[in-house]
């Protein structure tokens, strides 16, 4: 077997269109569950590192229902806000910072992360950048979950700020006793999650 | 609705009879769905990108979409960072999704070839492209999956690559077949393969779906048809390339993907390259 040399076609964009716009989303449908989670993908550190903690929450549908078929990937600072990360993201050996995280919600619709909280980006209000995808989902969704406690940082945020308090507060964690941070997730509803979109995302 | 009642009824497959739609509502026909998506479609804007979140004819939709407009919100640094991938992380046999202890998998045996680009044009190096997909008869292994054809032990339907520096990754694997869900009566999702893609942002990820070029069942499928925009389909349909074809061996699929822009400085579009 050979592999043939394939024509020169780096200038075009192979797909029935043919243009160099953004390819469409779909859902990840019900069945990413053998192929997307992967051994400790859900620990951005080891549990028994110092300082870890769970960062955890429960993904609702419109019904107020938990969603047992979800994804939540979470993009974070280091403790010391320090934004990096070694190759070796799908390698949880135990070392490596590579500050991401992927966890498959559970039959309850829960998830649970073991981290380190981050700490704040150049004096900014610190929070964990989160991806969502569920079947039923027809495209990705993207929200933050800010840290609780700097009520200065948090009230001077760009994005917190322009909202009412009952979207500012969707979007805030909750300190719970055990010191977890818990941050539910409402794709639909009063009390929806804010959800974002980024310069450059067309709809 | 329970949390096993949403698992039992609303899974996309589980059983031959259809299951009860969401909010109890009887389960349609071909035809009600095929309105249903006409007059989504006419109701929707013009030239659409994405597809719609709040796409009814897909049921599985209807509590899982946002009602709120999304936030617009400028990116900090961690939304300009993404994971590193690496070689350290993907063994090179893992695109070979034909390569099984078991022997060789049933079904056609295809090479799907692209590239990841950016928004600009510009390729994605060194990121993780994961698929997933159903075997030759259209089933999944996954345990939910009850869809009544066989089971293939050689043939599990998860691939891995790491992007090379021209954005290129490339997959040999069986052609999937397509199979029924439960979405409506006698519903059949075109075959297709998961795609789960990083680009060099947070911004910038995206799951999605490749499909084939020709497939009858496009018309009728809700998932596909939320995108409202024909060439936006389009674009998620790969092309048959001869070229990639093997000689007695196996026949080739190209398709590229394009990730949303970047938010750092676009550089001058290189020559060859679409600005």
């Amino acid at each position: 077997m050979t592999t043939p040399e394939p024509t020169d076609r780096s200038g075009e964009i192979a797909n029935a269109s043919g243009d160099l716009v953004p390819t469409p989303g779909q859902t990840v449908g019900p069945f990413f569950g053998f192929a997307l989670p992967y051994e400790r993908g859900h620990e951005l550190v080891p549990p028994t590192t110092p300082g870890a903690i769970r960062f955890h929450g429960t993904v609702y549908d419109g019904a107020g229902d938990p969603v047992p078929d979800a994804l939540v990937e979470i993009t974070q600072a280091d403790a010391d806000g320090r934004v990096h990360g070694a190759e070796g993201t799908l390698a949880r050996d135990g070392m490596t910072w590579s500050g991401w995280g992927r966890c498959a919600t559970t039959r309850a619709g829960t998830y649970s992360f073991t981290t380190v909280e981050p700490g704040a980006v150049d004096g900014r209000a610190a929070f964990f950048a989160v991806t969502v995808f569920a079947r039923g989902l027809l495209n990705r969704l993207f929200t933050r979950a800010y840290v609780p406690g700097d009520d200065a940082a948090l009230a001077a945020d760009p994005l917190l700020s322009g909202l009412d308090e009952v979207a500012r507060r969707s979007l805030v964690a909750v300190r719970e006793d055990d010191g977890s941070l818990r941050f539910d997730i409402r794709l639909q509803g009063e009390d929806e999650t804010v959800f974002l979109t980024y310069p450059r995302h067309e709809p | 609705m329970a949390v096993n009642d949403d698992v039992t009824r609303a899974d996309e497959r589980g059983s031959q009879a259809p299951a009860p739609a969401p909010l109890d509502v009887p389960v349609a026909t071909q035809h009600e769905i095929d309105d249903e998506m006409a007059a989504a479609q006419e109701a929707a804007p013009a030239g659409l990108r994405q597809p719609l979140v709040d796409f009814r004819p897909y049921r599985s939709s209807e509590l899982r979409h946002p009602t709120k407009d999304l936030r617009h919100a400028d990116p900090e640094e961690i939304e300009l960072f993404a994971p590193v991938f690496g070689h350290r992380d993907v063994d090179p046999i893992e695109a070979d999704l034909t390569l099984n202890p078991g022997g060789e998998p049933i079904g056609e045996r295809i090479r799907i070839r692209g590239r990841v680009l950016d928004g600009d044009g510009r390729p994605v190096a060194g990121q993780l492209v994961e698929i997933w997909q159903a075997n030759a008869a259209g089933r999944y292994v996954h345990k939910r999956d009850q869809h009544p054809a066989p089971l293939d032990p050689s043939f599990l339907g998860v691939g891995r690559a790491i992007t090379g520096p021209d954005g290129g990754y490339e997959f040999v694997t069986i052609k999937p077949g397509p199979y029924p869900w439960k979405n409506h009566q006698n519903a059949w999702r075109p075959a297709h393969v998961h795609f789960s893609l990083f680009g060099t942002e947070f911004t910038q990820r995206m799951v999605t779906q490749m499909y084939f070029p020709g497939d009858p069942l496009f018309a009728l499928d809700p998932i596909y048809q939320a995108i409202t925009d024909q060439r936006a389909r389009d674009r998620l349909v790969s092309v048959y390339d001869h070229d990639v074809s093997e000689h007695e061996w196996l026949l080739g699929y190209r398709w590229d993907i394009v990730l949303t822009g970047t938010h750092s400085t676009p550089m001058e579009p290189e020559e060859g390259e679409h600005a």
